[in-house]
């Protein structure tokens, strides 16, 4: 054991979490919209837009995050015509790709969760909204959406959790988030047990912070 | 569709033979996950906390670090660790772990993880009943374990083994990154040499679809044999 390497990398392994805690965070924030609008696109009685809804989450949720990535890395920068338009700021960017892949894919995890979050919610309770006379958009955003964020709480704790170590495949596009710059400190010391247990440590305060904040949200709004 | 041609011109036995070894790679690594999780699955539902303690360490690690983090761990440290337990029995050269064992067993402990949450959940969903008749009945453990309690955790457990086999699955595409060829080291390989990144891409795309999809039809198929009589 090599106390000295633990010591002198962890605020290195500490600042690399920022970018991990930020990748998080932005795919975390889109993806939910994301999520939220292909759930409700799923529960549309349209044929097709239903399809679609259910093709994008199947494709996204049975390939693995690293092609998603690639595709977007390096397959996009292929096609001429994207390099002239505006997007080609944002898509040379591999900060901005990792962000549009993960977002891509919790967006559709996220939209299973809610999707199956929504047909849980007892016509009941929305039959009593509409014999109260409330509007189907009030009973959508001040009763459904509110009920189906409760019922998808543990789930999408856990799917939180796996996005926190999905930002880990962002160090395979040269981005030196928690797992790039642990990657890097092992290849230039040869000591792969010691920066494991510092980067690994520092992944699961994480987890053990998220798990906690997921089910103190979950007592603070369980039904009574 | 001549990039997909096989033979000399073309990517398609390349892509196909890539393909095999993705499905022996994850096969490899449910089989070595199942042991793991034969030995701590027992661990977690023991009486004594010691042991308790780490069953727990062993799942909570491993599903809360990064299955890349663990992958390089074993990528970088497997060789050392083989060659110190070598040295204490007085070997001393270099040995180097091929590709495949290094990833099966670092996706293998991952998804043992995961199979060893899905066993404990089966076992403690069983009605007490079924222990204490066997019991009562005489029968020895042994029996009892094989013939009374597995068949029932199984018709319990293959739906979320399933999800396991999917995560396993997906999660063979990151060895990638330590050289051994399965689909996303050959399309990184054919993306290079072809320049065609976005085709190749999208096509181990379509192959791991392909894989999930099919795999999925079996798994059904297995759920409704094991359902027999509910």
């Amino acid at each position: 054991m090599d106390l000295d390497l633990m010591i002198t990398s962890f605020p290195k392994l500490l600042g690399a979490t920022v970018i991990t805690l930020k990748l998080l965070s932005a795919s975390l924030f889109f993806g939910l919209i994301l999520g939220l609008f292909f759930a409700i696109l799923r529960l549309n009685k349209n044929k097709f837009i239903n399809k679609f809804s259910y093709g994008y989450s199947y494709v996204f949720r049975g390939t693995p995050l690293l092609v998603q990535i690639f595709i977007i890395y390096f397959g996009l920068g292929q096609i001429e015509y994207l390099r002239t338009t505006f997007l080609w700021v944002i898509l040379k960017e591999p900060y901005w790709c990792a962000i549009i892949a993960f977002t891509l894919n919790t967006g559709a995890y996220t939209s299973e969760i809610l999707r199956s979050a929504f047909q849980t919610i007892k016509p009941g309770i929305i039959e009593a909204g509409k014999s109260l006379g409330i509007s189907n958009k009030i009973i959508f955003y001040k009763i459904q959406i509110p009920i189906a964020i409760r019922q998808s709480l543990p789930a999408y704790g856990n799917e939180i959790i796996l996005m926190m170590k999905g930002t880990s495949l962002a160090s395979t596009v040269t981005l030196m988030d928690l797992t790039g710059v642990a990657k890097y400190i092992i290849s230039t010391t040869f000591k792969p047990i010691e920066v494991f247990i510092v980067a690994g440590g520092i992944y699961l305060f994480m987890t053990f912070i998220i798990h906690n904040v997921i089910k103190y949200l979950e007592k603070k709004y369980s039904f009574q | 569709m001549e990039l997909l041609a096989f033979g000399k011109t073309g990517w398609g036995d390349e892509l196909f033979y890539a393909t095999l070894m993705t499905i022996a790679v994850s096969v490899t690594a449910m089989l070595v996950g199942f042991v793991f999780a034969l030995i701590f699955t027992p661990l977690k539902l023991s009486k004594y906390k010691t042991l308790n303690l780490v069953g727990n360490f062993y799942t909570t690690v491993i599903r809360g670090v990064p299955e890349l983090l663990v992958i390089y761990l074993f990528f970088f440290g497997g060789s050392g660790a083989i060659m110190y337990v070598a040295s204490i029995f007085g070997y001393y050269e270099y040995i180097e772990i091929n590709a495949f064992i290094t990833g099966s067993m670092a996706i293998g402990i991952i998804s043992g993880a995961y199979s060893t949450e899905v066993f404990r959940g089966a076992i403690q969903s069983i009605d007490k009943g079924q222990f204490e008749a066997a019991k009562v009945l005489g029968v020895n453990k042994f029996v009892q374990f094989y013939k009374i309690i597995l068949p029932q955790m199984l018709r319990l457990a293959i739906p979320n083994l399933s999800n396991v086999w999917q995560i396993t699955l997906k999660d063979t595409s990151l060895i990638s990154v330590t050289g051994l060829v399965e689909i996303m080291r050959q399309s990184y390989i054919a993306a290079g040499s072809t320049r065609d990144p976005l085709f190749f891409y999208s096509f181990a795309a379509f192959l791991y679809l392909l894989l999930t999809y099919v795999s999925m039809k079996l798994i059904n198929k297995l759920e409704v044999k094991y359902s027999r009589g509910y």
